[in-house]
């Protein structure tokens, strides 16, 4: 169908459980990491997923991964069903996608330089020749600016900076030309003029590629110098998606209205202020509440309904979703 | 001498030993911190923040090659005090350390609550009524539920552990806490939950902060001053309600502009290079080879100037005064703008 040509990617009712066991084997209930979650990626489009500590978004990006397999619903990319793939489909899926993991430090074989970190997916991918291999390997270290390409070939991970080694990892995730960058928490480790300097990096490469990114945070106030589309994610739910503009400037979920108000801009009046911030912890994801995950937290829960019925999704303006009661059409 | 909880240090010194050379993480710093006021400490890692922290309460690991300069704590140089003494009256008891990732550090089998009340105990002769009493009133000012105080460390979130953390700190009644990085790891609504907790001690109870952070935004929560360190100095220091809006330092200034504003956000700008070595810093201004307004004259090591709004500017730009520091910065310098947010459009 033409209006399905330019997605990239889509899940619908994507659900990551995962089983817990008392002493090892009696079942005791499930993690519910992931819990109904839907939506498209474009070609070239970047979303970001947004949320608390835990919320699930690194189960998300591991689920859309293939790395974990999903105990329901379903991912299309490019048109075909994750769930149909054969092992050479399988084999090129995971060249079409590229991983940028949590934790710069630990995602660097410490025993491995530069050449050899590169090298590594070039082989696995069947790129036998050794010339593409050093070309290859000397155009991805240009690309992010890891230069003059000759410093940085021969050193070990721990001869690198915080930024240097974020920047190798982008290198690896982007070698084999992927369609799809899937980045997890890419910057949030880093300090603020290096983090401008690789987000500056991903733009770059995301126009130069049309690359499709997913780039999960919690860190707001980055958003909207790097992401189209904004998904909020609370305790294993997408609970608001809006264009960047639309979510930071008119924010509908209360919880999402609460992150937003959480957020210090450094102003010195903050020191003379209290911040108005629900109390209160996110929810277990063994026993989520009933109904919206969010009532217990929420100052305009409405009793009888919160916390009975989950919420659907409505749309109360063009392009923008949210899960929750007050945004009902009467 | 009154119990004021009023900090000055003076050219206060750490360097460490190490194969190349010794690592100069603290060179000469000097603040000033006076009661129930909160100091933030900024600047990027590895520049010198946590050492700083463990100078003042001589916290030293043991490959230490250079210790020294003064610490007045309510008029009295507490350098000069034995280990012993300082140990007694003034780690713990006046000055209390939340050290970075310390929340990680807790005994994974003793609960909570006693956690705090030994740290309590060590440090004052109290009942054990009056210990309970108090471990039960530091934890209600810091919002932690009282049925928590029997909890282990893994039964607890990050947010909680981190407010356990911060009671062993203000058991014992000190009137000055150093806040490493006190909420770096945790979520957006506890940070802020913690914030208005700290902000109601200092405003109810005249406790003073260091508030070492690189994060700026959450630093504004707390700050009264802000001192902005480099590569082991400090390099501005100034009132909060001055430096946010105006920094004077092209260091400071270009750190300003790389944080990113979630309302109203302009462009932001990053500071080329790398930070420089701790054990073998440039000659001169520390800044220079990263500084696009550098000079002849920053081949020297520039002293702190001062304003006339008592803020002071380690750079020497500002020789002759602030207005002419500051025209010298006009020049402007690239940015990465806010993202058009018109998705690719449906059809190829
Ligand atoms: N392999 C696993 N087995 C069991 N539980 C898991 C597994 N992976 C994650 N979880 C649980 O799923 C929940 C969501 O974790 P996840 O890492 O996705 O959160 P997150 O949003 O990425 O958090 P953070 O911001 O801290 O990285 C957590 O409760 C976690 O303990
Ligand atoms: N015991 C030690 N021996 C030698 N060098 C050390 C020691 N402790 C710290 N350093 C070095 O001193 C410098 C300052 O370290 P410090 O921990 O004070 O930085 P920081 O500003 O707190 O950084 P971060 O923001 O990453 O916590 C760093 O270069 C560090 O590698
Ligand atoms: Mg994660
Ligand atoms: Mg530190």
């Amino acid at each position: 169908m033409a209006e399905h040509n330019n997605r990239l990617m889509a899940a619908r009712d994507l659900q990551m459980w995962f089983p817990v066991r008392r002493w090892g084997f009696i079942p005791a209930g499930a993690v519910r990491a992931v819990d109904g979650v839907s939506f498209e990626l474009r070609r070239g489009e970047a979303v970001a997923v947004v949320g608390e500590s835990g919320c699930g978004k690194s189960t998300l990006a591991r689920t859309l991964l293939a790395i974990h397999t999903p105990t329901g619903g379903r991912i299309t990319f490019e048109g075909r069903d994750m769930e149909q793939f054969t092992s050479r489909e399988m084999r090129w899926y995971r060249r079409r996608v590229g991983y940028v993991q949590q934790d710069p430090y630990g995602a660097l074989p410490p025993f491995m330089n530069v050449h050899r970190i590169l090298r590594e997916p070039l082989i696995v991918n069947g790129v036998r020749d050794r010339q593409e291999q050093e070309e290859r390997i000397r155009d991805g270290l240009r690309e992010v600016r890891l230069v003059p390409v000759e410093d940085f070939l021969d050193k070990f991970p721990h001869m690198l900076s915080g930024g240097q080694q974020q920047r190798l990892v982008i290198a690896r995730a982007i070698i084999l030309n992927p369609g799809l960058l899937i980045a997890d928490e890419p910057v949030s480790m880093l300090d603020a003029s290096v983090r401008v300097e690789i987000l500056k990096l991903l733009r770059r490469i995301q126009d130069a590629h049309n690359l499709g990114v997913c780039y999960i945070t919690h860190d707001l106030s980055t958003v909207r110098y790097f992401s189209h589309r904004i998904m909020v994610m609370y305790a294993g739910k997408l609970v608001e998606k809006a264009p960047v503009g639309g979510l930071l400037d008119d924010p509908c979920h209360p919880y999402t209205r609460a992150l937003l108000r959480a957020i210090p801009d450094p102003e010195p009046e903050n020191a003379r202020t209290y911040r108005p911030v629900p109390g209160g912890e996110p929810p277990s994801l063994m026993n989520p509440p009933s109904g919206c995950r969010f009532h217990p937290r929420c100052e305009y829960a409405i009793a009888g309904l919160c916390e009975v019925e989950e919420p659907p999704h409505f749309v109360p303006r063009a392009d923008h979703e949210v899960a929750c009661w007050l945004f009902r059409e009467e | 001498m009154a119990e004021n909880g009023r900090l000055r240090l003076k050219d206060l010194y750490l360097h460490y030993r190490s194969q190349k050379g010794p690592v100069q993480a603290v060179d000469g710093v000097s603040l000033h911190l006076e009661r129930g006021r909160a100091v933030a400490v900024l600047g990027e890692s590895g520049c010198g923040k946590s050492s700083l922290a463990r100078a003042i309460l001589r916290l030293l690991p043991r490959n230490v090659e250079y210790f020294g300069g003064e610490v007045w704590l309510d008029g009295r140089n507490v350098m000069e005090l034995s280990e012993e003494k300082f140990r007694r009256e003034v780690r713990w008891v006046r000055i209390a350390l939340v050290a970075q990732a310390a929340m990680n550090a807790l005994n994974p089998v003793v609960r909570v609550g006693k956690q705090v009340a030994e740290a309590l105990r060590v440090h004052r002769q109290m009942t054990g009524k009056q210990v309970r009493r108090r471990v039960r009133d530091v934890f209600r000012q810091l919002e932690v539920p009282e049925d928590f105080i029997d909890s282990y460390p893994f039964e607890l979130s990050g947010g909680m552990r981190q407010r356990a953390v911060i009671a062993m700190a203000l058991a014992a009644g000190p009137r000055i806490v150093i806040l490493d990085e006190p909420t770096s790891a945790l979520d957006l609504l506890t940070q802020a939950n913690i914030m208005n907790a700290l902000k109601r001690i200092k405003e109810e109870q005249g406790t003073s902060f260091i508030f070492i952070t690189h994060d700026v935004g959450t630093s504004s929560e707390l700050a009264d001053e802000v001192a902005v360190m480099y590569a082991g100095q400090v390099v501005e220091v100034g009132r909060a309600d001055r430096f946010f809006p105006d920094p004077l330092h092209p260091y400071s200034r270009k750190l300003m502009a790389s944080v990113p504003r979630l309302h109203g956000g302009g462009g932001l700008e990053f500071i080329p290079g790398q930070p420089p070595s701790l054990v073998d810093p440039p000659e001169g201004c520390r800044f220079m080879p990263r500084c696009q307004f550098s000079f002849e004259k920053c081949r020297e090591a520039p002293p702190l100037f001062h304003t006339d709004d008592g803020r002071g500017v380690r750079c020497w730009l500002y020789e002759q005064g602030c207005e002419a520091g500051l025209a010298a910065q006009r020049e402007p310098t690239a940015a990465v703008e806010p993202m058009d947010d018109t998705p690719p459009p449906e059809d190829a």
